[in-house]
């Protein structure tokens, strides 16, 4: 088992974000985490590598626990990459030096390796002609592919994935689904919160229907889609296939 | 104010000169003591700890509140009241250093909270401890964003420098006060060359500012105007 969580309890306020997620991941697994906005489907991948930190419950990857006391939280973080809804890439740096940051200063490479091994990432993303370009000279959908490449860089166990495709055009929405796919493909342990139920239903291994801070239902995307045990889960699929239109 | 004055005034032109160069001595030091404090508290600021932020704050509000003057003279007198002997020009220096500091300060807080907040949790979502972030993330991009509001920093302490003038710093103004004593007639040319000499020296300053600005610019890192 990759990672593990269990009972994760989080609250703002009077409100109650999470109560009490369990799940796990394995080696090479795809989860896709589906479910209506506001359900605590961010927030539980913020807590996983705790930029939110969880109320209760407790995290493992692999053996260390995440929430444990005495954890060194970065050298987890440098483990578990994290790709945002809005990108978030570097503004004053190249799509090269967004890569490059975290292997030079956090894992300590050499300029020449980190380079190397940045070029590389970002030939896998398809983006090695856009290595000297700002991020705002670039589309929504290369800047996702940079912020990709920026996490597989870092070698990570896990890649978390926050709505990776709502801040985009829906033109560019499918080179970053592609990119992702392939990651999948290739092995990368990957957990998704996403809308794309296409992608949902032919990449992942696993999806995982939250809503109101629970986990409704989980199991593989063709049992879920075609006979969903409860009726919440039916009947969200019903209201996302009526707006996306015939997936289903 | 007649011609022969004038002409007469330019005789002393390198001893004004001169007086400015002192001035713009200063200026270095104050502006370098400012930065360098100025980025730390604007960093205590908006990052620090609870009692550190409040003792930013602080900081911030005595050195705005105190006039000038006041704190060139009470550094200067202040130390000497404690065997401690420092040069005027020292003195100087760092009663205007720690006041610059605090309207650095303010200006570096404000672009450091321009900043989204997305790029300090990309920068720990990748592993950079928080000062990590800080220095290889944010603190660049404040920077940049500072710049305009630098360049009106500059043009104020710039003139701030003639305050010096009442600790005893030979400065410009000193140097014009002793061309009007030595010659009565020539004060007010002596006076108007150094006005001329300030003139210049804003130029220049905005000028090399702006060029910077021009230089460091980055496509979509602007400060918002």
């Amino acid at each position: 088992m990759l990672l593990r969580v269990e009972e994760l309890h989080k609250r703002y306020g009077k409100e109650e974000v999470l109560k009490g997620v369990s799940f796990s991941l394995d080696k090479g697994e795809t989860k896709v985490i589906i479910g209506p906005s506001g359900t605590g489907k961010s927030t539980l991948l913020r807590c996983i590598n705790r930029l939110t930190e969880p109320d209760r419950g407790r995290i493992w990857l692999e053996d260390v626990e995440i929430t444990g006391p005495r954890v060194n939280i970065n050298r987890i973080r440098a483990q578990i990459g994290f790709v945002f809804q809005d990108f978030n890439l570097f503004t004053h740096l190249t799509a090269l030096d967004n890569v490059r940051l975290g292997l030079i200063k956090v894992k300590g490479l050499s300029k020449k390796e980190a380079t190397e091994r940045a070029m590389a990432e970002l030939a896998r993303v398809g983006l090695a002609d856009k290595a000297r370009a700002y991020p705002a000279e670039l589309s929504g959908g290369q800047q996702q592919r940079v912020s990709i490449a920026r996490a597989l860089a870092m070698d990570p166990k896990l890649i978390l994935f926050d709505e990776p495709t709502s801040a985009l055009d829906p033109e560019l929405i499918g080179e970053v689904l592609a990119v992702m796919e392939e990651l999948a493909q290739s092995g990368m342990t990957m957990l998704v919160v996403t809308h794309e139920m296409g992608f949902a239903r032919s990449m992942a291994d696993e999806i995982i229907f939250m809503e109101k801070g629970v986990i409704v239902e989980q199991g593989p995307p063709e049992q879920l889609f075609r006979t969903p045990k409860h009726p919440r889960t039916a009947e969200f699929l019903r209201r996302i296939s009526d707006l996306y239109g015939g997936d289903q | 104010m007649s011609l022969t004055h004038w002409l007469r005034v330019w005789s002393y032109f390198p001893v004004l000169l001169q007086g400015l160069c002192v001035n713009l001595s200063l200026l270095g030091g104050l502006l370098g003591v400012g930065f360098l404090l100025g980025v730390i508290l604007a960093i205590l600021e908006v990052y620090g700890p609870r009692p550190l932020r409040i003792l930013a704050f602080g900081y911030s509000w005595v050195f705005r509140s105190i006039p000038e003057i006041l704190l060139l003279l009470l550094m200067w007198f202040g130390p000497a009241r404690f065997g401690l002997e420092i040069s005027p020009f020292l003195a100087a220096v760092i009663a205007l250093g720690l006041r610059s500091s605090a309207y650095q300060a303010e200006i570096f807080r404000g672009a450091l909270q321009s900043i989204p907040v997305g790029q300090m949790l990309a920068a720990r979502a990748l592993g950079l401890s928080r000062p990590g972030a800080v220095i290889y993330v944010l603190l660049p991009q404040a920077l940049r964003l500072s710049l305009a509001g630098w360049g009106n920093e500059f043009a104020v302490v710039l003139k701030d420098t003639t305050l010096a003038y009442a600790i005893g710093v030979v400065e410009v103004m000193r140097q014009a006060r002793y061309i009007g004593s030595r010659e009565f007639p020539l004060i007010l040319p002596a006076y108007l060359v150094v006005a001329l000499l300030f003139l210049a020296a804003t130029y220049a300053g905005l000028f090399a500012i702006g060029y910077a600005e021009k230089k460091l610019r980055i496509p979509g890192l602007e400060a918002r105007r």
